[in-house]
């Protein structure tokens, strides 16, 4: 039997993976060639999507982007022995830019049948949890603060920390939550990891249940990633019929439970306490700190809320030892990060690397350039909240300290390229409007700073008196940075004022007032 | 706009199945809008009652969230990514030629009742931008003439 893979991710399928799926069933079937078709996650090569694998003796054989029309082509070059055929990219794993990642969090990610726990089991999954359940909670929180990881969902806080805080906070129900809410522009390694490798998620999950003594997690996913859903769910109870989840966790004795909940389309929902608010069946407004969630979260009781990638990252930490981890990366910034890489590149996709890559080598050995093959202009890394960089920054490796230096931020590690016909005073103005859309209206310099952003740049951009309008800007994003209570008012100057700054004729500006 | 009969013994149903839920109010409104593409102004007070809130607290959940709608929609609802990545793609050209070529504005529908259009901020699509919804199915690389093909067969769809 021919094992064949198609990817089930929705970025592929949204590139027609569904309909090449069906058509090679239907294909064979009417060849009469026994295939296995097997729907794997996506390998993050996007720009191959639909990438159809076939698997051979000396390893998976890749083959893309397949369309419909490509299909009886490929039967006739025999692809399912690894016949030549004009889409053949050759060995899967020896494709450059997947060869020279180095995928931990990713490591089964397109490679295994994300819903089968029998896959993930036969490729080193669960092996973190086995082991943690030989040791003491404060011996596993030990180990991921000695790994050094910090937080990937934007704020970079250590998660060790936070996991030793709800730890030591003694209450009779504690909470795991993950924070699924991606809405970054430009990133989508979550949707990757929850679509193609939704176990082991649910391992890091179950594994920081035992490290902090909590019974419960909830997933607080986007309602736009419809697909992630039925993964999760689909892991959720096969972990739980065999015993991986549930009252007695592998005969421990330890119980953990989880449930996926719905977000509905706010972006502010992904700030930590906004999600929580949303949690408990409110508006999403942002709550004051302190209390911090570790201590009083939800529901009022200690709660660890971590990003889905900081989570999924556990389980190897535990499996392999802090010290495997930690051996990746530069300075502060341990391990690797899923680079997510769009916008106008020829090849974009997700490139997990060691901290330390330089922006350059990202764009240009990875990317491959801009897709329109004009110079990239600017780069916005982060997401929106996130500053924009010029062409001049672009040796600056990828490390949260580097970057603040630079005044802008890893976040999510979403990297957004725009060619030279990007106009930067539209983008500062877009910067300010979905400030204005995604604010949660507690406080008054995001609420209504952002309004006057639009319109101070609406001037701007009108030629209206510009000088002073930029000098108006500068004051309104100092009282947004000094005032803001979270970091949708308090970080929407980054691309509003680095885009002023590293292109101010973009402004009608001359130099940057 | 005026509330539209709607099936209260569903929402009943599902409100009872949900209420005990820790948090339940999001479920619910999920599930309400899941059954009837929508959560009637009129399963308000019947969620209120169940949950022990008061009206307004219900209402300021439901028009807190973008996603949540107080009328129906079409048969089909098309989101279209407003954000970065997609920009840097040109959707502000998709955008604007799906207004054109639908002949409505975002929370908008067709004059046939096929399709509402909506605004989005990102699908994790931004691999394969421009990206669109098509009620929970993403389509990536989308021109004006694949937009164009996917609203065909958008139409014809039940
Ligand atoms: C406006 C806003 C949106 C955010 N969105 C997300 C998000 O979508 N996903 C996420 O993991 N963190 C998001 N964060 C960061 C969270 O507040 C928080 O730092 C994170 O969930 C902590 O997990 P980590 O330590 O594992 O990163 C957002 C923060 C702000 C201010
Ligand atoms: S900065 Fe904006 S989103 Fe954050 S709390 Fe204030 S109003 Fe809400
Ligand atoms: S920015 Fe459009 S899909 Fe992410």
């Amino acid at each position: 039997m021919i094992k064949i893979f198609v990817p089930r991710d929705s970025s592929a399928i949204g590139l027609g993976a569904e309909e090449v799926a069906l058509a090679i069933q239907a294909e064979a079937k009417k060849r009469q060639v026994a295939i296995e078709l097997i729907r794997n996650g996506s390998r993050g090569l996007y720009w191959l999507e639909p990438l159809v694998e076939v698997a051979t003796p000396e390893g998976r054989i890749a083959f893309g982007p397949v369309t419909i029309a490509d299909v009886p082509g490929l039967f006739d070059a025999g692809f399912q022995k690894g016949g030549v055929h004009p889409l053949a990219l050759g060995l899967t794993e020896e494709i450059p830019y997947l060869k020279r990642q180095e995928r931990l969090t990713f490591a089964r990610v397109g490679i295994t049948d994300p819903v089968s726990l029998e896959d993930y089991l036969a490729h080193d999954g669960y092996r973190g949890l086995k082991r943690a359940l030989t040791m003491a909670p404060a011996a596993i929180v030990e180990e991921v603060a000695d790994s050094g990881l910090r937080g990937r969902g934007g704020a970079a806080f250590p998660t060790g920390i936070k996991w030793r805080t709800v730890l030591n906070t003694s209450s009779a129900q504690k909470y795991i939550v993950c924070n699924a809410d991606e809405g970054d522009s430009g990133t989508f390694s979550d949707r990757m990891i929850m679509e193609g490798d939704p176990f082991v998620l649910v391992e890091g999950m179950t594994i920081a249940g035992l490290a902090v003594g909590a019974t419960e997690g909830f997933i607080y996913l986007r309602c736009e990633y419809p697909d992630a859903e039925v993964a999760l769910n689909a892991a959720i109870d096969s972990a739980t019929a065999q015993g991986y989840l549930g009252g007695d966790i592998l005969g421990s004795g330890k119980a953990f439970r989880l449930e996926v909940r719905l977000g509905a389309g706010a972006y502010v929902c992904g700030e930590e306490t906004s999600l929580l608010e949303s949690l408990e069946g409110k508006r999403g407004l942002v709550r004051f700190k302190p209390p911090l969630p570790a201590i009083e979260g939800l529901f009022g009781q200690p709660t660890v809320i971590n990003n889905v990638i900081s989570l999924a990252s556990v389980p190897i930490i535990l499996d392999k030892g802090a010290a495997f981890y930690k051996d990746y990366g530069m300075g502060r910034s341990r391990g690797t990060l899923p680079i997510q890489l769009a916008g106008n590149l020829k090849q974009p996709g997700l490139v997990e690397r060691a901290f330390g890559v330089t922006l350059r080598e990202i764009l240009y050995d990875y990317g491959g350039g801009s897709k329109s093959g004009r110079p990239i202009k600017a780069v916005q890394v982060g997401g929106p909240l996130g500053a924009y960089l010029p062409e001049s920054q672009f040796d600056t490796p990828l490390d949260y300290e580097a970057f603040a230096a630079l005044w802008a931020v890893l976040g999510h590690g979403g990297v957004v390229a725009f060619d030279e016909s990007v106009d930067m005073s539209k983008m500062a103005r877009y910067g300010m409007e979905f400030c204005a859309i995604e604010s949660c209206g507690k406080c008054t310099p995001c609420r209504i700073g952002s309004t006057r952003g639009v319109e101070i740049i609406d001037k701007i951009r009108a030629g209206e008196e510009a000088e002073r309008q930029v000098a108006l800007l500068r004051d309104l994003s100092d009282t947004m940075l000094a005032s803001s209570l979270c970091a949708l008012g308090g970080m929407t100057p980054y691309p509003v004022l680095s885009a002023l700054n590293h292109f101010p004729e973009d402004f009608g500006v001359t130099s940057a007032q | 706009m005026n509330d539209q009969a709607f099936d209260s013994e569903r929402v009943s149903g599902i409100i009872a199945e949900l209420k005990t839920k820790p948090g339940a109010l999001l479920p619910i409104l999920h599930a309400i809008q899941d059954a009837l593409g929508y959560v009637p102004q009129g399963s308000v007070p019947l969620i209120a009652h169940e949950l022990n809130l008061s009206r307004a607290e219900v209402h300021g959940v439901i028009s807190f969230y973008h996603y949540f709608r107080s009328t129906p929609p079409g048969r089909h609802t098309v989101y279209i990514c407003r954000a970065e990545a997609c920009q840097a793609m040109g959707s502000e050209a998709l955008e604007a030629y799906a207004k054109s070529s639908l002949g409505i504005d975002y929370h908008e529908n067709t004059p046939d009742g096929a399709i509402t259009l909506e605004p989005v901020y990102c699908l994790g699509n931004c691999a394969c931008s421009p990206s669109i919804m098509v009620d929970k199915k993403v389509h990536g690389r989308v021109s004006p003439e694949r937009f164009d093909d996917i609203m065909d067969s958008t139409r014809s769809a039940p």
